[in-house]
């Protein structure tokens, strides 16, 4: 194992995210706090519980899970496009590397990233919306795995992109939609049953689940369905980065 | 004896079916300064690309200090240090951080005595901290030497180090490159300035359409293939040659006033000697006299026009 190239790598990932502080942190965070404020403490007065939770408490983890899904993406995303696009990816093809400490210093930094803003939204929410959180490894555990997760998914969209606008259809026009429809702002058991059936085939339903379960131990599809999903996921977006580095695919001529 | 680059059979087609490379047999030595010349799109780039991992092989196999560049990449890796002949930085790290990360890249441990004198010898000292586009073309260009340099590497490849390069910098690296010669590293660069490889290159090669035609010592090559000229500015304009003098290689100017010898450097001794001999024995003087030995441009265009011939 070449620790000193994921180390380099990561940490030059990192220093990245230093520089750009506002975009990538602060941004997330004070957008994030809007929804709070409009739906937890303006809009959330006024609305029913659901499953015995205050309506501000409730949407937390789905707009953790949104900022999650989002800046997972776009951080790994762009953190291999843009050497791609400039040429720098030269040196790392050139370095004594293994695909996998490639992957572990991209990925690993995206999703590190990805944590420390889901935290930090979750701490921000103290100051708008009262909750608590039931089982809080499991929450922990499901925040990391998600965020590893997306940021393969993410690293797999940098590769496979040939353009920026590229880079942004991918949040844009699947995982925004979905996540908004993923049960992020209702229960899907709010919805009738034609449409709890089809919802069911959104992939996000489960993240989702699983993760306001292990706020106010409760959730829309049972607990293990979920983490059998997420781990699903995982596999995918792992298999595809092997193709993609035993193949070569865009990244050597 | 094996070299510390063993190029065997290689060949690169590219996506779309060009031929960039064909059947490619190479060995560069231990310690040599090997030059790599040949006209826009001869292959020189990609061949270095391959050796370096960028590019992969169509088939063929590259050997770097006997480790397999595909099978045993990593020890093969860590012994190269590339400059690309594109620049391309990242424009908003510190050039400290920029070259500090090319050496964990390549799996050495934090060293700041050698980045510091790194940057020291490549006079980017003062600008550590700058940002990469704060700097000028010919700053970066040291910037990526720098990074190539921070690992270390006992094998370098310079693809056209000094395209966009002035001349005082032109000879600042190529004292350079004498200086990591001397300390052992093996160097492989492309040029266009002729002049280059022959101020530094211990051996030339010379490609052309992904072929490889030619490898030679530098002296040996131009003595083999260069040709010497001697002028003779004549006092008196002669109408003609003389029949008694008149010999291959023997040029009379229109003028009737210069008189232009030339002949290979091989060739026997005395033949210049002779021919002054003979002008004095007819009586034609000369007021100057100047000899020149062709320069490897000379040789790389002649080479060059004959295969294309
Ligand atoms: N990615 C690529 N896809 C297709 N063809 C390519 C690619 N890269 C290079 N080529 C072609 O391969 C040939 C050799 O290119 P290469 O860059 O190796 O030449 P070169 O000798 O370095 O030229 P120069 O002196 O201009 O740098 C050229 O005809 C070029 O068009
Ligand atoms: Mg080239």
């Amino acid at each position: 194992m070449n620790w000193h190239a994921i180390r380099a790598i990561y940490g030059f990932e990192m220093a990245r995210t230093r520089r750009t502080l506002m975009q990538s942190i602060a941004s997330p965070v004070i957008s994030t706090s809007l929804y709070f404020v409009v739906f937890g403490s303006a809009i959330g007065s006024r609305m029913v519980e659901i499953d015995g939770i205050s309506y501000g408490a409730f949407i937390i983890p789905g707009l953790i899970m949104l900022s999650l899904l989002n800046e997972s993406i776009s951080n790994a995303s762009f953190g291999i496009y843009f050497p791609r696009f400039s040429g720098t990816i030269y040196e790392v093809l050139s370095a004594p590397v293994s695909p996998m400490e490639i992957v572990m210093g991209y990925v690993g930094a995206a999703a590190s990233k990805s944590v420390i803003l889901g935290v930090l939204i979750l701490l921000t929410a103290r100051l708008f919306v009262d909750y608590h959180i039931a089982h809080p490894v499991w929450m922990l555990t499901f925040l990391v795995t998600t965020a590893l997760t997306f940021s393969l998914f993410g690293f797999i969209i940098g590769i496979w992109a040939d353009g920026f606008e590229k880079l942004q259809i991918v949040p844009m026009m699947l995982v925004t939609p979905l996540t908004f429809l993923g049960g992020s702002f209702y229960s899907i058991n709010m919805l009738p049953p034609l449409w709890q059936t089809i919802t069911l085939f959104n992939p996000v339903v489960y993240l989702i689940s699983a993760f306001r379960w292990s706020f106010y131990g409760v959730a829309d599809v049972a607990v293990e369905v979920s983490i059998i999903a997420i781990l699903g996921f995982l596999l995918a977006c792992l298999v595809g980065i092997y193709w993609i580095f035993r193949t070569g695919y865009r990244l050597k001529e | 004896m094996t070299g510390i680059i063993e190029v065997n059979g290689l060949n690169k087609v590219y996506r779309g079916g060009f031929e960039a490379l064909r059947n490619v047999d190479l060995s560069i030595r231990q310690g040599e300064i090997f030059a790599l010349l040949g006209p826009n799109g001869a292959g020189k780039t990609t061949l270095i690309s391959i050796v370096c991992g960028i590019v992969t092989p169509s088939s063929g196999q590259v050997l770097a200090d006997g480790h397999d560049i595909i099978t045993d990449y990593r020890a093969a890796r860590a012994k190269i240090g590339l400059v690309p002949q594109e620049l391309t930085t990242d424009a908003f790290e510190s050039v400290w951080n920029t070259v500090s990360f090319s050496r964990g890249l390549f799996g050495k441990p934090r060293n700041d005595a050698h980045i510091e004198k790194v940057l020291r010898d490549l006079s980017l000292w003062d600008k550590r901290d700058s940002r990469i586009l704060e700097l000028s073309g010919g700053m970066k260009r040291r910037v990526m030497i720098a990074k190539a340099l921070s690992h270390e590497p006992q094998i370098l490849f310079l693809d056209e180090p000094t395209a966009g390069v002035d001349v005082e910098l032109r000879r600042d690296m190529w004292a350079m490159v004498s200086g990591l010669r001397e300390a052992g590293v093996t160097i492989i660069l492309t040029t266009h300035y002729i002049e280059e490889a022959e101020a530094m290159a211990d051996r030339i090669g010379v490609i052309r359409r992904g072929e490889l035609i030619l490898v030679e010592d530098k002296t040996a090559l131009m003595d083999k293939l260069g040709q010497k000229e001697l002028r003779l500015q004549l006092s008196e304009p002669l109408a003609t040659l003389p029949a008694a003098i008149a010999q291959p290689g023997l040029v009379l100017s229109d003028d009737g006033y210069r008189l232009t010898y030339t002949y290979d450097s091989h060739s026997e001794q005395g033949s210049v000697a002779a021919l002054l001999r003979q002008l004095g024995e007819h009586g034609i003087e000369f007021t100057d006299l100047q000899s020149r030995q062709s320069s490897l441009e000379d040789i790389f265009v002649s080479l060059v026009h004959e295969e294309a011939a």
